[in-house]
């Protein structure tokens, strides 16, 4: 933070000659009030308390609250049975989306890196998903994928199903693919930064030294990549096991609550049944697996990093 | 969420590298989006032996592309055109119909609710971060760093999780079905990443020019006005757009905290044509067109800065 580079003083606009209050101390705390005031109220209050609310029963039709202490934990880990059901629908889909996301994403960030202008023009194109909505993005597959006029019935010469969005075994995958679809150009853009980071002379080197294509990937790209792969990977994982809208617009968990993973779950629970207290257990699931996920993986990045100095020693 | 992402920023170069004004160097990740590989570096000699990488790029783009192609080619059918005719091929009979349609039924009110909501939460969240990162980087107390740590906790929250809570905040102040529901709370939202990307860059500006500053007697807001705003322009402009990004294309809080047409933002009122449309599919696809024109048009004409703006946090 030190190395930066004298800036020239004449860029700072100097004010007129105020009176000569100089000042020795910073700025005073009114600087970070709004900030901390506004995160605080908003943000942090929330916070606090949807973990307060997770130890009352607060029926919202009957107006009634009540502290029950651990009972609605109680029920959400023990007899309701869904929880379980909707942890392991999560489990699976972080994972999938992960399987789906990351080697795509790298895969194509290293080919967006490339010079070539075609890759450039496609790049350009490859950015289309970020502008969407979920919600359009939600009525663009919910159409493509309909039986009646999608897909499945312009291509009517092949053995596509049609039942996508409506078959339990299948719709799973679908929310996988689709969901992928909107966040893999975002990685991507991340690992294209962090390819075009990596110093060319290594390639240079290694290819005097007749090391292959593939070699390359896995000698050079992969290892210089490991801080980009660490975010990323970050990114994908917590905000996947929070992901909500797309499949809440697409599905709304149904059929037979296929794809009724935890943030979905939470809120049918909270608004739809009208159970806050249940519902605030899971959002502090969420928030507790999400965390603790995230410091893990900074962790790793931390470790990493260690070897990666001793290495350059 | 983004530890990574705070403790890879830090470096001295992360305030440059987000700065898209800079001719080079500076979103040197997003220049294939940028320019066109404006590049004068030789071709690497090893790429034009990447296969894989080669099919599955040709491969993404009809992934990326057949969707778009489809809905686009739709919103011009009519509902039985789209029902007669094969629905990957474009209609011999155009209509503009479905557009106007969705038009009557108030698109640029919905429009207009959320330019007010976007640019009133982007504008609060500059003013706001601005001035916490200048009191973060400057301050000679023990606050300015709990504060930070304070703010830094914020990256990790999910929004999902905490929007009971939020909702029923929002109706103990009286502000559910109001713009300010949807405002208020997503401003706050934004200020953790919004305030360490600005922090980042502050702590750039050498400690000579504020020290000269205020030997020429300057207050804290002249500094803040004169020296820091300028200074963390770039900053504030890629932040600005994700932040832009985020609230334009936000869902959940508008699906949970308002209600009425009134102040329905645009996200919504898709959701909400496609119940009004019902089986009129050419119609309710002309809403998910138009509501992409806007960002599409942004998206032509400042492509550096949006590409920026979106990995800006993330990316060194």
């Amino acid at each position: 933070m030190t190395a930066t580079p004298k800036v020239q003083a004449a860029d700072a606009t100097r004010s007129g000659q105020r009176s000569v209050k100089v000042s020795r101390q910073g700025p005073s705390f009114i600087m970070a009030l709004p900030a901390v005031a506004l995160f605080g109220f908003f943000a942090l209050v929330p916070l606090v308390g949807v973990v307060v609310i997770s130890f009352l029963e607060w029926n919202t039709v009957r107006g009634s609250i009540e502290w029950v202490g651990t009972s609605n934990w109680e029920f959400v880990l023990g007899d309701r049975d869904f929880t379980w059901r909707a942890l392991q629908l999560t489990v699976m889909f972080v994972i999938g989306s992960y399987l789906f996301q990351a080697p795509v994403a790298l895969l194509l960030g290293v080919f967006m890196a490339g010079q070539q202008k075609y890759r450039a023009v496609l790049s350009v194109l490859y950015f289309l998903p970020l502008l969407f909505s979920s919600v359009a993005v939600g009525l663009t597959f919910q159409s493509l994928l309909s039986p009646n006029y999608g897909i499945s019935a312009a291509l009517d010469f092949l053995p596509l199903p049609n039942d996508w969005l409506s078959n339990p075994d299948l719709v799973m995958w679908v929310m996988i693919f689709v969901v992928g679809w909107c966040f893999i150009p975002f990685h991507a853009l991340l690992y294209q930064a962090g390819v075009r980071q990596i110093p060319e002379t290594m390639y240079e080197a290694a290819t005097i030294d007749g090391a292959g294509r593939m070699r390359q990937f896995f000698s050079i790209t992969l290892p210089q990549l490991r801080y980009t792969i660490i975010t990323s990977s970050t990114l994908m994982l917590v905000g996947s096991l929070t992901y909500f809208d797309l499949i809440y617009v697409l599905t709304g968990g149904s059929p037979a609550n296929a794809v009724r993973i935890l943030p979905l779950d939470m809120y049918i629970e909270g608004f739809s049944s009208h159970n806050l207290g249940n519902a605030s257990v899971i959002a502090v699931l969420l928030v507790t697996i999400g965390l603790t996920m995230s410091l893990l993986l900074n962790k790793l990045s931390g470790s990493t990093k260690m070897e990666s100095d001793k290495a350059g020693a | 969420m983004t530890h990574a992402a705070s403790t890879e920023t830090r470096h001295p170069d992360a305030g440059r590298a987000l700065d898209p004004t800079q001719p080079d160097g500076g979103v040197e990740g997003t220049k294939g989006f940028g320019s066109t590989g404006r590049g004068t570096k030789p071709v690497k000699p090893y790429q034009s032996r990447n296969v894989i990488g080669g099919v599955l790029g040709w491969v993404w783009l009809g992934v990326i592309i057949l969707p778009i192609y489809f809905i686009v080619i739709t919103s011009f059918r009519t509902r039985q055109d789209l029902a007669s005719n094969n629905q990957l091929v474009p209609t011999t009979e155009p209509t503009l119909t479905n557009f106007q349609r969705v038009i009557e039924n108030d698109f640029f009110h919905f429009f207009t609710n959320s330019v007010i909501v976007t640019l009133s939460t982007v504008t609060v969240v500059l003013a706001v971060s601005v001035m916490a990162a200048y009191y973060i980087t400057r301050s000679t107390s023990w606050g300015g760093s709990r504060i930070f740590q304070l703010i830094l906790l914020g990256i990790a929250i999910p929004v999902q999780a905490t929007i009971i809570p939020v909702y029923y905040l929002i109706q103990f102040l009286g502000l559910y079905d109001s713009l300010w529901a949807l405002i208020l709370p997503q401003i706050a939202f934004a200020i953790p990443l919004s305030v360490l990307i600005i922090v980042n860059f502050v702590r750039d500006i050498p400690n000579e020019l504020f020290e000269s500053m205020r030997v020429d007697g300057a207050g804290e807001w002249t500094i803040l006005t004169s020296l820091v705003l300028p200074m963390a322009k770039p900053a504030l402009m890629t932040v600005g757009i994700y932040q832009a990004l985020q609230v334009w294309n936000g869902f959940l809080f508008p699906l949970v905290l308002t209600q009425s047409r009134d102040v329905r933002v645009l996200p919504l009122s898709l959701w909400e044509y496609q119940g009004q449309f019902g089986v009129d599919v050419p119609a309710t696809l002309a809403a998910v067109v138009l509501s992409a024109v806007p960002l599409l048009v942004a998206y032509i004409f400042a492509r550096r800065y949006i590409v920026a703006g979106l990995t800006a946090g993330f990316s060194k």
